[in-house]
């Protein structure tokens, strides 16, 4: 057993030793009054590019990431410009951010919550960035808005549809210029029932997570609206490959339209297989059997090849637009990397410019100043024509593009073709919609973090 | 101390070291220099590291002394933390209930898996755990979240919204979980020339947690509880031939070591309140046989480094991207550089499962203990070095 004297001079040389140790610390920390989280105080800004690089929707993350590196140069004034031309608003000079050199990290999302989430606090707390940005599926995107508006710095949705991200979980710091389901479904069936007619009975697979569920309910919701039918809706697990078991029954439903709430690699695998069970020589109910694709891009298209002919869905942008914005960021993307860029790039890109404007005419980088400098922003020049940031969503609202799948392409990328453009006041909805969470879905405060 | 021998006193401080500067010794390059890529030491891969230790000690008890190869464990980790969130939901953002709950779920479930699944030994064994996994996770991906009853919101994960109920929380208190009103979140940042450290509560919050199970798990070992678990792996007819029953003790080590993972469950959902379903996927069972045989199986520090190993590449080299890559070799001629980025490049980024699966065949090929074998050759090779060849080394076990 251990014996212990104290003495009491040991006692006080102990405690004077400690103390110092103790104290010592002090001497060195920088007092530096930071007012909000990662304050750049360099001459760089870090951002963050939070993006699936493996997963059912690589190829999006993949053409994301460009997209992202493409807006730095441009930020930093490298390269042609692209959009900052033809943007509106020119606080943009091509000198970085408030004249801060832009930097970036990138991460890996694996199109999982929990990946992603790990992922963007590595760049939060390590690498230092002030604002994420990217995702390619809504759940991500709706747990890394989370964190963001937990953690206190900027999150600028990426690829996100699910009416979820700004509706029932709409945060203060996360800012979403993509289209929603909602919307999507407001400009697709009057389309839908010009061509088809209004006593059709639609059969729904659904991708089974957020973004699935709200586009189901907002395309049913429309569609029923103008006479349809729903007979049936099946939910698929987002992470399935082989969609055989879930079309067979749709024969012997009953139904005539086959709606497809899938995105990325699920769609092109759905489609496939409906098309290879025949589904479009069929006629029920003396109609001609057809399908439906509520989201569409052209990576999916290029990914289904023949399948997609004829078949009708919304994109948020097509590289094809001849406005002016659309033409100069084809044109510089195309240079650099050497084929058209998808509306997943076109999406990302945009935020990229829209957070570094906002920054720009706030004077500062603190979120609560970015906030403010974006709600209620209209703006124009960087492809969808006149947009506005509305202020009690952080939803951008714009116009939105009926796309057809093309009978014959001319080249690999002219695979849609836009059948019409539906104007933003016909998709626009109330900031309480009961879709969007209703009366309860609120911002909250924004969080400037420490 | 504490009724330890010296031998596992010493351990237990040498842990207690290690957990308690790792913010000093996971950040030894300076913030801004070019090295700091491989600085670890921000709170959340720290938290990472002390939580994904708790899991692989608590899998050890099983794997390492009855030799029971679970495939399922992820579970019980998955489990705790959609009880942890659900406590933070409904009553308070205190991490106490929430653990306390995330550890007695976990518990619950794993005497009526265990029970199971225990029936069978070996491969029936494992493959009975993993079927249990995978329904866990389809419960928790799909059944129980669609938009009627909402258990665990599926894909997106379970998370706390403004309007939940939080029936114990008041004004004042930081809107996030927090220890009796201290953030977990709360980071002090100490600035020291060009180097940075930061000493996060949370991270303080699971290494006293580690110290606590770790010194669990030494009792464990050392008890005849612990000598009974070793028979049962040693020859399991033999030890029912001398009247003694193993399934009970076979039952408690699983229970025991489904509370380690649910305790490491709720611990996550402690440090960033979200409760995803990937955690219970079969990939995050396998990782945790990987970390404990990457360590040293049967050993009490193995799993704890086969932890720390695992999680450094996943979130240090994944992290590393071509433009990193073009900085590293900017010193060579082009043709050079671009070449020496082309010969890297697999092995890092999105690649470093590849680099992690060479150096776990190394391991398992060289060093079958794991790295705790290959320390003790290490501190072998360094004390008989200049002695006599003839010292008759014994391989001892590894311990």
């Amino acid at each position: 057993m251990s014996k212990s004297n104290f003495t009491r001079r040991g006692v006080l040389k102990t405690g004077a030793v400690a103390g110092a140790g103790l104290a010592l610390p002090t001497i060195f920390t920088a007092q530096s009054g930071h007012a909000f989280t990662n304050d750049p105080t360099g001459g760089t800004v870090t951002l963050g590019f939070n993006v699936p690089q493996t997963g059912a929707y690589a190829d999006e993350g993949a053409d994301e990431l460009r997209a992202y590196k493409l807006a730095v140069e441009h930020l930093n004034g490298e390269g042609d410009g692209g959009m900052l031309n033809t943007f509106t608003s020119k606080e943009l000079q091509g000198n970085g951010i408030l004249g801060k050199k832009v930097e970036y990290v990138t991460g890996d999302t694996q199109t999982k919550s929990d990946a992603a989430r790990a992922s963007a606090k590595s760049m939060i707390e390590k690498d230092g960035a002030v604002m994420i940005t990217g995702g390619s599926s809504s759940g991500v995107a709706i747990a890394v808005q989370g964190l963001c508006q937990e953690a206190g710095v900027i999150f600028m949705a990426g690829l996100t549809h699910s009416n979820d991200t700004t509706g029932k979980d709409r945060k203060a710091n996360g800012f979403r210029h993509f289209f929603n389901g909602y919307m999507s479904g407001a400009a697709l069936a009057p389309v839908l029932k010009n061509i088809y007619g209004d006593d059709r009975k639609a059969y729904h697979l659904t991708a089974d997570y957020t973004w699935g569920w709200t586009q189901q309910e907002s395309i049913a919701a429309a569609t029923e609206a103008l006479g349809w039918e729903t007979v049936n809706n099946v939910l698929t697990p987002l992470a399935s490959t082989d969609f055989s078991s879930y079309i067979a029954p749709v024969l012997n439903s009953g139904a005539d339209v086959l709606v497809l709430n899938h995105y990325g690699g699920n769609m092109v695998n759905s489609l496939t297989n409906a098309v290879q069970f025949g589904l479009r020589e069929k006629v029920v109910n003396g109609k001609d059997f057809e399908i439906v694709v509520p989201l569409y891009s052209r990576l999916m298209a290029k990914g289904a090849g023949a399948n997609v002919k004829g078949i009708h869905g919304s994109t948020n942008w097509h590289w094809s637009l001849q406005d002016e914005g659309s033409k100069a960021f084809v044109k510089s993307f195309g240079t650099k990397y050497g084929f058209p860029p998808s509306q997943a790039a076109h999406t990302c890109y945009v935020q990229t410019l829209l957070y570094a404007d906002a920054v720009t005419r706030a004077g500062s980088f603190a979120p609560c100043a970015v906030v403010e400098a974006l709600e209620g922003f209209e703006f124009d020049g960087l492809g969808n024509g006149k947009t506005l940031y509305r202020a009690e969503d952080h939803q951008c609202f714009k116009d939105v593009l009926v796309v057809r799948g093309k009978e014959n392409p001319t080249s690999e990328f002219d695979l849609l073709e836009v059948v019409e453009v539906t104007p933003a006041a016909q998709v626009t909805y109330a900031p309480d919609h009961a879709m969007f969470g209703g009366a309860d879905a609120s911002l909250g405060e924004c969080n400037n973090g420490a | 101390m504490l009724g330890l021998n010296n031998k596992d006193t010493k351990l237990l401080i040498v842990v207690a070291v290690l957990t308690l500067l790792a913010p000093f010794i996971l950040n030894p390059f300076p913030a801004g220099s070019a090295m700091a890529q491989f600085n670890a030491g921000y709170p959340d891969l720290m938290q990472r590291f002390v939580i994904f230790g708790i899991f692989a000690i608590g899998f050890n008890i099983l794997f390492g002394l009855t030799g029971y190869l679970s495939f399922g464990h992820a579970a019980f980790l998955g489990i705790g933390s959609y009880a942890a969130v659900w406590i933070f939901k409904l009553f308070t953002y205190n991490v106490v209930p929430a653990i306390a709950l995330a550890v007695i779920m976990a518990g619950l479930f794993s005497v009526i898996i265990g029970y199971v699944s225990l029936r069978r030994s070996g491969i029936y064994f494992s493959i009975l755990t993993l079927a249990f996994a995978q329904m866990s996770f389809a419960l928790a991906y799909s059944v129980l979240s669609n938009p009627k009853f909402n258990l665990t919101n599926g894909e997106t994960g379970l998370q706390v919204y403004a309007d939940d109920l939080q029936m114990f929380h008041r004004e004042g208190l930081p809107d996030l979980p927090h220890l009796f009103g201290l953030s977990m979140r709360s980071t002090y940042n100490l600035d020291i020339g060009a180097w940075s450290f930061s000493f996060n509560a949370g991270y303080y919050l699971c290494a006293v947690v580690l110290m606590l199970v770790f010194y669990l798990s030494i009792r464990i070992f050392r008890s005849p509880f612990g000598l009974m678990l070793r028979a049962i792996k040693s020859n399991q007819t033999r030890m029912s031939y001398t009247g003694l029953n193993p399934r009970p003790h076979t039952l408690a080590a699983f229970v025991i070591s489904g509370m380690y993972a649910g305790l490491a469950g709720g611990l996550m959902a402690a440090m960033d309140p979200l409760a995803g379903a990937e955690r219970m996927q079969w990939t995050a069972s396998g990782e945790v046989v990987l970390m404990t045989i990457l360590g040293g199986t049967g050993t009490l520090i193995g799993p704890v480094l086969g932890a720390g190993f695992i999680k450094y590449f996943e979130n240090i080299f994944s992290k590393i991207n071509d433009s990193i890559l073009h900085e590293w070799f900017a010193f060579l001629p082009d043709g050079l550089e671009n070449f020496m980025v082309f010969i890297v490049h697999p092995f890092v980024g999105k690649g470093w499962h590849l680099t992690l699966g060479i150096l776990f065949m190394l391991v398992v090929i060289f060093l079958p203990g794991g790295l705790v074998e290959g320390g003790q050759r290490i501190g072998k090779w360094i004390k008989n070095r200049g002695k006599a060849k003839d010292s008759g080394a014994t391989t001892e076990p590894a311990e």
